[in-house]
């Protein structure tokens, strides 16, 4: 069971108030994009062990969208973060490396 | 005009640990729109005499009620007779402003749960903690209750009013029923 806090309403409730929504940070192909590359945007999703960074709707609450940085095999949150953003801001990246010194955001290379 | 009727009547059960019973029918009005301006505080103010709620919470006088939904909604309850009065001063006041206002008393059922253990009956149902010390009266919460959407917040006599959908009030009502049935206290927040 996961522990969540909603950035917008700041309510912190447990997994079930909320709704996962898929890998967070993902980017449109436009319409001058490959074939190829927009089947990957569709369909194609990481699937790590450890470090995900995910979208979530905080369902039964207020109804905001917001991303979060979680462990998939520990299920240890690291935080979450408004959907306002490209990346995952510096305070989260900073949570994620006192667990995994090494993490690398893998949009990022 | 046609008359309004309750989902359920205004049932009511008192066999059990806490006494639920469906309550209204309330003039319910969604706002939404920046909640952090100026204006909007003002109009609320004006409209039913109450503060704009801060996050999390509700601000009640007896007959209205103004409680904070999310960052840009709030829920105005009103007696039902003063829906459209108060909605058409609201909508006066928003002018051009990018701020919406409807009338939503149709689509929601609200209940009362009252008694020594209207903490543990909702508790049973609801992913909160509602601990005397967490939850004190003036809050205001959204989340579920057993497998439906709902609001509740708790009074100055320690009574919770909850809100849901109409189309769920025979769902609602029955699981609150079964949470109060008689002997089913636990004794967690207070001794059975």
């Amino acid at each position: 069971m996961l522990i969540l806090t909603c950035p917008c309403c700041h309510v912190t409730a447990e997994e079930t108030e909320f709704h996962g929504g898929g890998e967070a940070h993902l980017k449109r192909v436009g319409p001058d994009g490959a074939e190829g590359d927009f089947e990957s945007y569709l369909f194609m999703r990481q699937n790590p062990k450890g470090v995900h960074l995910e979208r979530w709707r905080h369902v039964y609450g207020c109804g905001k969208w917001f991303h979060m940085a979680r462990d998939t095999a520990t299920l240890e949150v690291f935080g979450s973060y408004a959907a306002q953003t490209l990346a995952p801001p510096d305070h989260i990246v900073d949570a994620i490396r006192k667990r995994h010194p090494d993490w690398q955001w893998p949009a990022a290379s | 005009m046609s008359e309004a009727v309750t989902a359920l009547k205004n049932a009511r059960y008192d066999a059990g640990i806490a006494t639920i019973s469906e309550i209204g029918p309330l003039g319910m009005i969604t706002i939404r729109g920046d909640l952090e301006a100026a204006f909007l505080r003002k109009v609320i103010n004006k409209t039913v005499g109450l503060e704009r709620p801060e996050s999390g919470m509700c601000n009640s006088d007896g007959t209205s009620a103004v409680a904070w939904m999310s960052p840009d909604e709030l829920l105005l309850i009103c007696p039902h007779a003063q829906v459209a009065e108060v909605l058409s001063r609201l909508l006066a006041a928003f002018e051009d402003t990018h701020t919406l206002a409807v009338d939503v008393s149709g689509a929601r059922a609200a209940f009362r749960i009252e008694g020594t253990h209207a903490r543990e009956v909702l508790a049973k149902l609801a992913p909160v903690d509602l601990a005397p010390a967490k939850f004190t009266p003036g809050m205001f919460r959204r989340t579920r209750v057993g497998q439906v959407p709902a609001a509740f917040w708790l009074l100055e006599d320690g009574a919770f009013q909850v809100v849901c959908f109409r189309s769920v009030a025979q769902y609602m009502f029955d699981q609150l029923k079964v949470a109060a049935q008689p002997g089913s206290a636990v004794g967690h927040f207070s001794a059975p």
